[in-house]
């Protein structure tokens, strides 16, 4: 809607922001940079200061500290500027539920002040866009979760924003809902717009976005692509479960032996220090999950004359990340 | 051409109006109050209370009428505290403050709703008065006057209100502060003359702001001296207008999420 301001490099450039509800820190100095037309996921647990973040750049709430400009402008001295360019949908349901998804979308646009005619061409593309044209004439307060998300974005969406803040834009949605969001976000950057959003799922983030970085008690602890983050959180694990304790404790033997068996391949002979659960009667070996692997592993122990009842496969998620990334 | 906060305060006033349409219930309750009363007073107790020269329920119905046109305001009171109280809990205006609007189209909205709907409610009031023997002049410019000086207190009313809903912490006390102002029209001119009160009491009621609404509405409507009651009106409620406009605003521009 307004052409580029000249000093805009960076979409979002935040440094040193702070900010504490009286004795309790949220956030404690966060430095962040995102390019023009990229996706940032900033990704923690539940009170790790997301929320508070998108809260503060999106002009809702003040930091106590720190500097932040988006698409050039200053968040504290320009904030009309800022409220110009950015689109906000917030963690919680921002559509009004006493109106329909069209007086939704119409108000939005009235208070863009598109006009009447450009407000009802938007309106109505919106709402085709999100498959919502079928539902537009009835109260939102009778959508479901995933209509509420669907309006709640296309509200955001009204005035073309450069800048898109998404706070936790899946919590709570089911599969296919989450699945349809990620397709919306991945045509927006196609757009040219920059998306900034929060998620607690690592495979989110790692769907959706350019740059990852890493919130925990207020405090960035990782930045990078979601390549450079996976390789620093350790493997996953498969799990082993066995009919018998003796079966188990054979296998953990087993695999506890380097295997120096001919013509076996990859990195079948490794030992694996796998943890042994009596009560379960599984096996937790650690690994990095591959094809080749898990064939080593099964041969190995097929080759001893023992079944396993039931393989199950382990891949690293935000826990482990976390758990990595903390314990240092 | 209009500007923009113009524009946006006419935007937030229509969402709220389509608000109040699709939940009449607080319209109705709001008018249900001031007609309980008005009952109470001419059938329970207009029978043997009423002072001189308005014996008998018709009499004692034109006094108190004007009275009880104030407690219309009262009553919305509550209903736009809650209003604002609740919106304000809702996330559509965590967008809101993050979109370029006009500040006071925000509150503007509400105001203008909550003008609206005690408005509505005084008329609806005023008809029913009209039943139980309410008598009052044919002269439309008395009427209009009467309207004019009725619907500047409840703009008054109703910035105090939006103020009282900004200050609470939850609706339920939203639902509470306005309460205490429901006194007001009794312990004033609206149901008896404030002459017959005990010193210190009549003091208060002759210089708190229902009375000079309420005597110059009575004036205006069934004849009687008004002298300087309507110009204290009209500065009881533009001051209270004021005072609470400033209030609303601080209360307003604070963060919206304080813990």
């Amino acid at each position: 809607m307004t052409s580029p301001s000249p000093r805009e490099t960076a979409a979002i450039v935040a440094t040193g922001l702070r900010k504490s509800y009286g004795e309790h820190l949220v956030l404690d100095g966060i430095d962040l940079t995102v390019q023009p037309g990229t996706v940032f996921a900033l990704l923690g647990p539940n009170g790790a200061g997301k929320t508070t973040t998108v809260q503060i750049l999106s002009t809702l709430i003040h930091a106590d500290g720190g500097h932040a400009t988006l698409a050039g402008y200053d968040l504290n001295r320009e904030p009309a500027r800022v409220r110009e360019v950015i689109g906000v949908t917030g963690q919680y349901s921002a559509v009004d539920k006493l109106l329909t998804g069209r007086e939704n979308l119409m108000m939005m646009a009235d208070l863009y002040h598109l006009g009447r005619a450009r407000a009802r061409a938007r309106t109505e593309e919106l709402l085709g866009q999100f498959d919502l044209t079928e539902a537009a004439g009835k109260l939102a307060t009778t959508y479901s979760g995933g209509m509420q998300r669907k309006l709640d974005l296309a509200m955001t969406l009204v005035s073309n924003p450069r800048i898109i803040f998404l706070d936790e834009p899946t919590a709570g949605l089911d599969p296919r809902s989450r699945r349809t969001m990620w397709q919306v976000v991945k045509d927006l950057t196609r757009g040219g717009v920059t998306i900034f959003l929060t998620t607690q799922y690592l495979e989110e983030a790692d769907q959706l976005a350019d740059q990852i970085a890493l919130l925990d008690h207020g405090t960035l602890i990782a930045e990078g692509t979601p390549e450079e983050l996976k390789r620093m959180i350790p493997g996953g694990h498969i799990r082993l479960r066995f009919t018998d304790a003796g079966t188990l404790g054979k296998a953990r033997a087993i695999l506890a032996r380097p295997a120096y068996t001919a013509g076996q391949v990859g990195t079948a002979g490794q030992a694996y220090a796998a943890q042994a659960d009596e009560e379960a009667l599984t096996l937790e070996v650690p690994t990095g999950g591959s094809v080749p692997e898990l064939r080593g592993i099964l041969a190995r122990l097929e080759d001893h004359g023992l079944d396993v009842a039931e393989l199950t496969v382990h891949t690293p998620d935000l826990d482990d990340v976390f758990l990595a990334l903390t314990s240092n | 051409m209009m500007t923009p906060a113009l524009a946006d305060s006419a935007t937030m006033l229509r969402r709220n109006l389509k608000h109040m349409f699709r939940y009449p219930s607080m319209i109705l309750f709001m008018i249900l109050m001031p007609v309980l009363f008005l009952l109470l007073f001419v059938y329970i107790l207009g029978g043997t209370i009423g002072p001189a020269g308005h014996a008998g329920r018709a009499a004692y119905a034109t006094f108190i009428t004007p009275g009880i046109i104030a407690l219309v305001a009262v009553a919305a009171s509550t209903s736009t505290a809650v209003s604002v109280a609740s919106d304000m809990t809702e996330g559509i205006m965590a967008r809101f403050r993050t979109m370029p609007i006009a500040r006071v189209a925000m509150l503007a909205g509400h105001v203008g709703r909550g003008v609206i709907q005690t408005v509505l409610g005084m008329v609806a009031v005023t008809a029913i008065a009209l039943l139980t023997g309410f008598r009052a002049t044919t002269s439309a410019a008395h009427w209009l006057g009467a309207a004019a000086i009725l619907i500047l207190f409840a703009f008054a009313l109703t910035w105090l209100s939006v103020a009282l809903g900004l200050a609470a912490k939850t609706v339920e006390a939203a639902s509470n502060a306005p309460t205490p102002l429901i006194i007001l029209p009794f312990l004033g001119s609206g149901f008896v003359l404030t002459a017959s009160m005990p010193a210190a009491v009549r003091w208060f009621a002759e210089y708190q702001p229902f009375t000079p609404v309420i005597d110059t509405t009575r004036g205006l409507l069934t004849g009687g001296p008004i002298g300087h009651n309507a110009a204290l009106a009209i500065a009881w409620s533009l001051a209270i207008a004021l005072g609470s406009y400033l209030w609303a605003r601080k209360l307003f521009s604070r963060d919206p999420v304080r813990s």
